[in-house]
């Protein structure tokens, strides 16, 4: 491994509370020093960074890889790609494959095929129950033997309570995190649109708010009962986001994530059927929208994640109700996180502070929730390192991405930020 | 967000839907349709306004009145008609949506005319035709999920036009399953965007979708409050497997809440008329005496609606008069 120099960069690490023009000196895979190299430091690279920002590398707390089973969708070496060309070093991916990452076997070949791959770094969610069927408890610490970091149902509500409740038990056992998208069984399924006058108009069938908030109650009231710690995958609304506020005053063990397209758009940009705007949860009304960046702002969400699902174009171009639900994101997560920040100021400039709490919201708060030693540039942390230039601007287009997943609502749309250069435990895995 | 139904002069290149329809497009076409009206009572019903051209029937959901009416329509026309019954057909086989328009196409087409059941699946088609510069190909909405039914709104409202002659001191009331009807929501554009000052809808709140003011629309619960006064009732068919479960307890108590009696009927205006989209369910959500009564309006609708077709037809097509 070699030593890496990156010099004259405005260093930015969220973490250590870092906002200056610092010097970053990594060696064996480690960041070695900041501000003034260690003794005996030879560089075999420097970078000059001047201009540029250089940060930790993100992580992102859900990010579908397709793999195993959905190849023709995306494959790991298209999707590690698109991550550290989008400046990802570490993500979650979870458990919905197929088969579904309910075996350690499973998981120990997705984590053996990613570490081939010496990209960003892997870490699966196990299904919390076998086939994701809600019925049978998989085997947690098997699975965690096997490098799954927590335990998820993915986009299946379990329908009986009782086994929600065991699964939340059986995991407060051994302290695992439970990962859970809250949605109703019943109400908003086959649900495509959010409820409200947009989808009244279009005919499309909706989804209630209620459906996250019933969940949401269900949740917070065998977390009472279990002591198990919960993390909220993807919340979407503003009524979703009041209970969440209340449950961490009462003291919940419960941290959440929003979907970083939900930082931006709403139902109207659904505009005549545009399939690139079907998501899973939906994209709900402005006050949602306007709640969201409200929550990432106070605290109240602490993680934003690209919510990556590549689609290929045969579940794209069909009708609005028939196309696949999803995304590609990876590549759009720091730009999109830009812009939020850039909002954030009164006239698009944007705050040291903003970028900052922007920063952290995509790498040490999801690295926190999850548990994993990363999304810092502390000395002797791993050299996960993301090198922007915040200025540039670039269009999103398919030819633009990496991945194989080239829909998003996102297209045509001019964004600032561009990654220059992606390190990944001390080794260069993108460079522009 | 460019509308794809209109094209770069603001003319109509599809219908797809009556939203967002200017009001001299609309009335261009009711205007159109009453010169149309008098050719089906010639001896030789037809004009030769679309000779050659081909009009494609593309019926991805089974309806046999919807697609005669196009089928007539185009004939009087003299276009040439191809009916497919795609339900049955290449999508069966696993053709794509969008690969089944572009054989078509290639054969030619200058017209499609397509049901579907999902909503939106019109502006698909249609936005395809327009990527892959496919201009001169024009879409007709017959009916996508539960979003739009543009001919069946058209068509009520040339009826309404022939009765009542104006549009702006009316009070038009819709009654029924108005979750599931694309005809709704045709007509609650329709009407709005033709200034009728109070469009209601009634029905129990099982069937009424939310955000219904936002489209300019008085909701009733009370079928006896919602008809007072009214000048036209448009009733709504209910769909049989919407009549128990958990949407209705049954028909019979439907229609005991919900259905159009003489009784009710008194509490409109005493010239109102009585439309109805087809097929009706008599005993269901309309008593045969007022179905059968002289203020039903109901076959004149069938009639107008192969007109006002000719007309979408012939507008798309660039060959009206």
């Amino acid at each position: 491994m070699t030593n890496l120099h990156i010099k004259n960069g405005r260093l930015v690490d969220p973490a250590g509370g870092i906002d200056a023009v610092q010097d970053l000196f990594i060696a064996g895979g480690k960041v070695a020093a900041i501000g003034s190299a260690p003794q005996g430091f030879t560089a075999a690279r420097t970078f000059d960074a001047t201009g540029l920002v250089v940060a930790p590398g993100l992580v992102d707390l859900s990010a579908r890889l397709r793999e195993p089973g959905y190849e023709y969708k995306a494959t790991l070496e298209s999707e590690m790609q698109a991550a550290v060309q989008g400046g990802v070093t570490t993500l979650v991916c979870p458990p919905d494959t197929e088969p579904v990452l309910d075996e350690p076997g499973l998981v120990e070949m997705l984590k053996h095929r990613a570490r081939l791959l010496n990209q960003a770094h892997v870490h699966p969610l196990g299904a919390l129950t076998v086939g994701l069927k809600g019925k049978a408890l998989t085997e947690m610490a098997e699975l965690t033997e096997a490098g799954c970091i927590g335990f998820a149902q993915a986009e299946e509500p379990i329908e009986d309570t009782t086994v929600l409740l065991r699964a939340m038990q059986y995991a407060k056992t051994f302290g695992y995190t439970v990962w859970l998208r809250p949605q109703d069984p019943h109400i908003g399924r086959g649900g495509i649109a959010h409820s409200g006058p947009l989808a009244s108009r279009l005919g499309l069938s909706g989804v209630p708010v209620m459906s996250e908030t019933i969940a949401l109650h269900t949740i917070f009231e065998l977390m009472r009962a279990s002591g198990a710690r919960v993390h909220l995958c993807r919340i979407s609304s503003a009524a979703a986001l009041d209970l969440i506020r209340a449950a961490k005053k009462e003291g919940l063990p419960v941290t959440c994530d929003v979907g970083v397209h939900h930082l931006h758009m709403t139902d109207a940009d659904i505009g005549f059927f545009d399939s690139n705007a079907r998501l899973t949860p939906p994209l709900r009304s402005q006050r949602d929208r306007d709640a969201i960046r409200a929550a990432v702002l106070d605290g109240t969400v602490d993680a934003v994640c690209s919510d990556h699902t590549p689609v290929d174009d045969d579940e794209k171009l069909l009708p609005f109700a028939e196309a696949s639900p999803g995304a590609t994101g990876l590549e759009l997560l720091l730009a999109l996180m830009l812009k939020w920040a850039a909002e954030q100021g009164k006239d698009g400039t944007m705050s040291d502070k903003a970028l900052s709490t922007a920063l952290a919201k995509i790498t040490c708060d999801p690295a926190r929730m999850a548990g994993l030693a990363a999304g810092t540039l502390a000395p002797g942390a791993s050299a996960d390192v993301v090198l922007f230039d915040p200025d540039v601007r670039w269009t999103v287009n398919a030819a633009a991405l990496a991945s194989q997943g080239k829909h998003t609502p996102f297209l045509g749309y001019e964004l600032a930020g561009q990654v220059k250069a992606t390190i990944v435990a001390g080794h260069v895995a993108f460079e522009r | 967000m460019h509308n794809p139904q209109l094209n770069k002069n603001g003319e109509l290149q599809h219908l797809i839907t009556i939203e967002g329809l200017p009001k001299a497009i609309i009335n261009h076409i009711l205007d159109t349709a009453s010169s149309f009206v008098s050719i089906s009572d010639r001896e030789v019903k037809k004009v030769p306004l679309m000779r050659g051209k081909s009009v494609f029937n593309l019926f991805f959901e089974n309806s046999t009145r919807t697609r005669t009416t196009f089928e007539i329509a185009s004939k009087r026309l003299s276009a040439d008609v191809i009916n497919l019954n795609i339900a049955a057909s290449s999508t069966s086989k696993g053709e794509s949506l969008l690969d089944t328009i572009d054989n078509l196409s290639a054969m030619h087409a200058d017209m499609f005319v397509v049901r579907h059941a999902q909503s939106g699946a019109p502006y698909l088609i249609a936005k395809h035709l327009n990527d892959t510069k496919q201009n001169h190909v024009h879409v007709v909405n017959a009916g996508d999920g539960r979003h739009a039914h543009p001919t069946q709104g058209l068509l009520d409202m040339y009826t309404i036009r022939h009765y009542k002659k104006d549009f702006t001191n009316l009070r038009v009331a819709i009654v029924g399953d108005i979750l599931h009807s694309r005809v709704a929501r045709s007509d609650i554009h329709a009407l709005t965007t033709l200034g009728v000052p109070e469009v209601r809808a009634i029905g129990p709140h099982t069937l009424l979708p939310g955000g219904l003011e936002q489209m300019g629309v008085r909701v009733f619960t009370n079928m006896d409050e919602g008809l007072k006064d009214v000048d036209v009732i448009i009733m709504l068919r209910l769909q049989n497997e919407r009549m128990s479960g958990a949407l209705l307890p049954s028909a019979g108590e439907y229609f005991k809440s919900y259905g159009l009696t003489p009784e009710r009927l008194a509490l409109a205006s005493p010239d109102a008329i009585v439309m109805h989209p087809g097929p009706m369910n008599r005993g269901v959500e309309i008593d045969s005496a007022v179905a059968d009564g002289a203020q039903a309006v109901i076959l004149p609708q069938v009639t107008f609606g192969i007109a006002v077709r000719m007309a979408v037809m012939s507008i798309l097509a660039g060959t009206h008069a």
